[in-house]
Formats: C-alpha cells, structure tokens, sequence
C-alpha cells in the first residue's frame, strides 16, 4: 500500500475513533449541567448524586478523549505536512483559538468539577459544570469551524505563488457550512450522552436500583432524547440543503443521482452501481426535490455534470448517508415514545422499553461516524473542497513503512483504550451512584 | 516588511512563553509521574502524590496543545518540517503522553492492575520528557534540511550528542520541578523523602546545566556575546543556590518557585542559542527555517495576537483561580 492510502487509513481510524469522546463529553456534560441546576435550585440530594456520578463517568470520558485528541492535533503535520504548509494561514489559526478560547477552559473546570465538590460552594460548583459545559461547546465551534472551511473555503485568496493567504477570518470562521453543522453536529453529541445517560437508568430503574435517584436521571435523558432527534430533523434538513447548494457532487452521491433532472425521488434503502451509473432501491417519488425546496418538481444536480475524476466514492458515501438517516429516523420513534411514556406516567413500568434502552447505547455512535464519513468521504477527492486534492496533502519525507508502523502501534494502543474504557465503564455502572 | 518582522518576533515570543509555561506547568506533573516509585513507598503515598496533580495535570497540557497550535498558525513550515520530519520520535512521544494521560484515571477506576497503569505513568511521562528535550535539541542543535524545507536524516539523525545531552538537562529539570511539587502538596514520611529526593536532583541538575551551558557555548560562537545567555546562566545558578538553601531550611514553598527559575534559565539560554532560527540547518545556514521565511501572512499573524493577547491573561486568571482552590498540602478526600 501506499504511503498516501495508509496516511488516510490513518487520519479515518484515528478520527473516527477520537469522535466517540467528544460526542460522549458534550452530551454528558449537558446532563451534568441539568441536574447541578436543579441541586443549586432544589437542593436535593438526587440531583448531586446524579451530578457525582455522571463527573467520575465524564473523568473517564474526557481522558480518553483528550488523549486520542491529541493524536489529531499531530497529525496534521506528522502525516499531512504539505497540507499543513498550505493552510497554516487558515487553518492553524482556527486550533490555537480553539486551545486558547476553548480547551483551556474545559480542562481547568473539569479538574473542579471531578475533584473539586467538597472544596468549593454550590455555586462556584455549579459555575464549573457550566464552564465545562461552554468550553467543550466552543472547542466544538472551532474545532467544526476548521472542518467547515475544508468543506466551503471562504475568507482566502490564492497568491501567485500558489499560497493560500487569509483575507477576513470572519469569513473564514462563518463559512457557509459553519453553522449548521454546528448545530447539526452538536445535537447529534447531545443524543449520543442521552441516550447514554438513558441507558444506564434506564437498567437501574428496570433492575429497582437507585430509587429516585435513577427515576430523576431517566426523566431528564429521556426528555433529551425526545426532543434532540425531532430537532436533528430539522438541522439535518437545513445541512442537506446547504450540502445541495454547496457541494453539489457530494449531494448527488447522497442519493446516487446520476442526471441532472426534475422530480427527484428519495431512497430509503438502495445500492448505487456506479460503473453503470444507476441506483438500485425503495424510494419515495419527487421527495428529494420536495425537501430541497418544497417543490415537487425543482432541479438537483446529478454527478454527469462533473467529471468522473471529482466523483467521490458513490456507493460508500449512499450507505453511509442513509445508515445515519435510518437510525436517525429510529431514534425519533423511539425518543418520541419515551417522552409518551413520560407523559403518561407509565415510563417507569414499561420493562421492554427500559430494557430496550441500554441497547440503544451504541446507535448514536454509529449515526455520528457514518454522518462524518458522508462529511468527509463524499468530499473527496478534495481534502479542501475545490482547492486542494487529498493526494497533494501528505508529508512527502514519510515512508509507507513509517506510517504501517504507527497505523499498527494505533490499532493495539486503541483497541486497549477502548476495552479499558468499555470495561471500566461497565464497572462504575454497577457501582452506581453513591448513596 | 517593518511590521511583519514585529509580529513575526512577537509570535516567537508567545511561542516560547507557551512552551516554557507548559514546561514548568506539565514538568511537575512529569517529574510526579517519572519520580513515583521513587517517591511513593506504599500504595497510599503513590495516591497522595497522584492526587496531588489529578485535577490540574488535564490543563497543565493544554499549554501543550495550544503552543502546537500557535507554532501551525504562526510558523506552519516548521510545524510541518519538525513533525513529518521527526515522524518516528513524534509518534512515540505520543504514545507517551496517551499513556501518561490515560494512566491515572485507570488506575483509579481499576484497582486490579494498579501496577500496571503506574507502569505506564512512570514510563510514559518520563518518555515523553526526554524525548521532547531531544527533539527541541534537534531544532536548536541543527538537522539536515532541503531546499523544500524537508528533513533529510532519519531517526538515528535525532540522538547526536548535543541534542541527547537536551534531553537529559530536560529531564533533570523535571524531575526537580517534580520533586519540589511534591515537597510543596505533601508532609511527613513522604515529604522527607521529597526533600531527600530535591537535593539529590539538586546536585545533578547543576552538574547536567553547567555541562549544558559549556557545551551551548562552544556550539554557538555568537551565543556568548548575547546577554540573555548570561541572564539564563545567571537565573539557573540563582535558582539552585536558593534550593540549596530552601532544602536545608526545609522550607517546603520555596523550592518549586526555585525550581522554577532555574528552568526557565535553561530555557533563555535555549531561546538565546536559537533566534532567529526555529529549525537550524545543520548542512547549510541557508537552508535554516527561520521566524522570518517559515511564519503565515501579516493577516493571520495580527488575528491571532489579538486572539492571544486577550485570551491568554484571562486563561491565566482561571488557572490560578482554580489552583488557588487546590492551595495547600494534598487530601485523601481529593480522589476520584
């Protein structure tokens, strides 16, 4: 193999690996926000358990994630040097901000909020979850702001030397894509920790572990999970039209849509055979152009007015795009449910949805990384949309033998982080929160 | 051209300002991590001294991410140079620093193999440390550097003498500025051992940095006609001298601010050696990257000061907030 294929083997394992923490952190970090707010309001022993809990689970979480993050942070320059030479005007103004305006934040009130609870005030406590909570959230902004740029570049100009300069950072930071991914983005970390955090209660109320202290933790998750996939719905509706009118070619392979036409349908499953330009599967007529912009009959874009060579992978991309949108899909059924059962008060008793419940743990997981893989994959071949190729962007003076090394030294050192992780999670589930 | 060369200087500042803050911030974490054996007899002094850095360590590296990140947006081609170049010693040093990070927080969670994860702190922050000194040895010392800014040796280029001896200097510093942490969070039988442990280190760190300052300036010709160099060497015998004499005293405050010092003269004698170079070309000082051909635009150069000027006293302010609520000796209530 290739010393550029296994670069990107690489940066995909590794990335997609980090991501799981990040999600897990913003989510989490919201319920702690909830329940330390009704502890400082209340003053009720629930919510302080639940609190405590969910910062050593969050201990756990964060640690994972900051490590595997920093993986990230060297990799632009130990794997994708050239890249790194070309955008460092950009590019590299948007991750020292975010150290700066971000991480520094997060990582100092965290070691408040895991250590700190019999050392300070409710309220300065309380103001730590909340800083956490927006220091994780404004990492997000930059750390999607940088990812958005790759995908609509704006506020550059290219010199005569082929240089990629700066001209309004505005520009650059609010890109057209920045903002719903964004929120795209972050809704999908605030039902991955739900759907967590429902999990677990979910098995404590179902096992009559925990009393109130597990009812209330469901409550709150569930109303989380309830309201965070309708609300998807609509951000993911908003990303695909920005997709549509952004990235056109990206857009056609969401749905494997060859020629350029009106009235185009919508698959809910289906199989693209790209060498023979077709699209196999069950699909709904006109919807498509419905969504794009409510007219049965508007006009998308299909991949014939691009040159073969700019096509991402077509079918790669499809799949993933639509595994995301079924569990998607799943979610609000099944969040929507819960909130009903809520209502009725019969939550509590359902015992197959609470026991449904831990199983959905993974699902969110899987919707965000097949989501990214659509981001990123049906962006290729471009590693900045339109301005520079993937295969441009390695380190040249990196062997292929160097990178199978470190490619080999990631697969065992993540595999055991995640054994660890999945283990000693399961662990401090049973223990439960303290009495 | 006047205005851009200002930023330029001022960026390298601000660089070398976030690497000597992570140095003394994250270098008493490293030296707590490398020195536990040593230190910590029984499981429960190990807690106490891993309790000691638990909720500030997490910060303390995000000096770290924030100089990379400052050094990607204000000199991206030696970003690039150094990380692709070094690619092998870049990766171990992150395998370290993810040990190191992951250790404490398992070995709290997992009682079972506590062995194990104090394995890995001790081995992997005491990794990490020399191997940063080594690599900041490379860039100052020289390597062997193409008309494309591109790195020509190869791993065994990276353990030359000078940049091995970095290495060590290094590591005497941090495991002193370890030491004296831990004189500082902890008491009794521990805390003897600490103090035992700072004057032992105290003697090695002179020997290492007068060695080092010899050998600097037989490197660099131009290096003793500079007075940062003599304020460096000045800082560093002051800082010891006063160890020497907080230690006997049993002073137990003194000794990290000391150890302190004395780190940051090994820093300005670097810093003195090094401008306005960041990576020296050891095969042709044309070939060198310097702060003036590697750095980004005029643009992205004021976006970030304004960025940092404001955003790093305000990062301080809470840092040293939060360190204030950690004020004093260590508790065992301050576990996980």
């Amino acid at each position: 193999m290739s010393a550029l294929l296994l670069a990107r083997i690489q940066f995909a394992f590794t990335i997609g690996f980090h991501f799981l923490f990040p999600a897990m952190t913003l989510g989490v970090t919201l319920v702690i926000l909830i329940s330390e707010t009704g502890y400082l309001i209340k003053k009720e022993e629930r919510y302080r358990r639940i609190t405590d809990f969910l910062a050593r689970l969050l201990g756990l979480i964060f640690v994972t994630g900051a490590a595997t993050g920093l993986t990230m942070e060297f990799s632009f320059g130990t794997n994708w040097s050239n890249y790194s030479r070309a955008v460092g005007d950009i590019f590299g103004p948007l991750l020292a901000a975010e150290g700066v305006i971000a991480f520094f934040l997060e990582s100092v009130f965290l070691g408040v909020l895991i250590f700190a609870r019999n050392r300070v005030s409710p309220r300065v406590y309380w103001l730590s979850a909340l800083l956490v909570f927006i220091g994780g959230h404004l990492s997000a902004f930059w750390i999607l702001a940088a990812n958005s740029w790759m995908q609509t570049p704006a506020g550059y100009a290219v010199d005569t030397a082929g240089k990629i300069a700066l001209t309004s950072f505005a520009d650059a930071v609010f890109n057209p894509s920045t903002h719903v991914r964004l929120i795209h983005t972050v809704l999908a970390a605030w039902m991955t920790g739900a759907v967590m955090v429902a999990g677990i209660a979910g098995y404590y109320v179902r096992k009559g572990l925990h009393g109130q202290t597990a009812r209330t933790m469901l409550k709150i998750a569930i109303i989380l999970f309830a309201l965070t996939p309708v609300l998807q719905l609509g951000a993911g509706h908003m990303h695909a039209v920005e997709v549509i009118n952004m990235q056109p070619e990206k857009a056609a392979a969401l749905e494997g849509h060859f020629v350029t036409s009106r009235g185009v349908p919508l698959y809910a499953v289906g199989w693209v055979d790209t060498a023979g330009e077709t699209t196999y599967g069950i699909y709904v007529p006109k919807l498509l152009s419905f969504l794009y912009n409510f007219d049965f009959d508007s006009e998308i874009k299909g991949l014939r007015d691009f040159p073969k060579a700019h096509w991402p992978p077509v079918n790669l991309v499809f799949q993933a795009y639509h595994v995301m949108v079924g569990i998607g899909m799943l979610a609000i059924a099944l969040g929507l449910l819960g909130a009903f059962l809520l209502v009725t008060g019969r939550l509590y008793r359902t015992r197959w949805y609470l026991f449904v419940l831990p199983f959905l743990i993974p699902l969110p997981h899987l919707a965000h990384e097949t989501g990214w893989m659509t981001a990123e994959i049906g962006r290729q071949p471009w590693i900045i949309y339109g301005l520079m190729k993937t295969a441009d962007a390695a380190s040249v003076v990196v062997s292929a033998g160097n990178v199978l090394f470190s490619l080999v030294m990631f697969s065992l050192i993540y595999l055991l982080l995640f054994v660890m992780f999945v283990m000693l999670c399961v662990k401090l589930v049973k223990q439960g929160p303290a009495s | 051209m006047e205005t851009i060369q200002n930023f330029q200087i001022l960026w390298y500042v601000l660089i070398f300002v976030l690497l000597l803050g992570y140095s003394l911030l994250d270098g008493f974490d490293l030296g707590i991590g490398s020195l536990l054996p040593f230190l910590g007899r029984d499981k429960e002094e190990r807690d106490t001294l891993i309790h000691s850095i638990g909720p500030v360590w997490d910060g303390n590296e995000v000096w770290l991410i924030t100089g990379g990140g400052a050094l990607f947006a204000a000199f991206p081609q030696a970003y690039a140079t150094a990380f692709s170049g070094f690619y092998l010693a870049m990766m171990l040093v992150l395998f370290a620093l993810i040990f190191r990070a992951v250790s404490m927080e398992f070995r709290a969670h997992d009682p079972a193999r506590a062995g194990l994860w104090e394995t890995a702190l001790v081995v992997g922050s005491g990794a990490a440390t020399l191997l940063f000194g080594v690599a900041l040895g490379n860039v100052i010392y020289g390597v062997p550097l193409d008309s494309r800014m591109e790195y020509t040796g190869d791993f065994l280029t990276l353990l030359r003498p000078v940049p091995l001896l970095f290495g060590l200097t290094g590591l005497a510093a941090v495991l002193l500025q370890g030491a004296a942490w831990a004189v500082m969070k902890t008491d009794g039988a521990l805390q003897q051992r600490a103090f035992k442990a700072v004057r032992v280190l105290l003697w090695v760190n002179g020997a290492v940095a007068i060695l080092y300052f010899i050998v600097m300036a037989a490197a660099f010709p131009g290096l003793p006609g500079r007075p940062l160099f003599y304020a460096g060497v000045l800082l560093t015998l002051l800082g010891l001298v006063g160890l020497f004499f907080s230690a006997r005293k049993r002073n137990d405050g003194a000794p990290f601010w000391e150890s302190s010092c004395s780190f940051i003269g090994l820093w300005l004698v670097a810093g003195a050696a090094q401008f306005p170079n960041l990576i020296k070309a050891s095969n042709d000082p044309r070939l060198s990257l310097t702060i003036f051909n590697s750095s980004t635009g005029l643009h992205t150069l004021k976006v970030m000061s304004v960025i940092a000027l404001i955003g790093m006293p305000i990062v301080i302010g809470y840092t040293v907030f939060v360190y204030r609520i950690f004020k004093g000796k260590t508790r065992p209530s301050d576990s996980y």
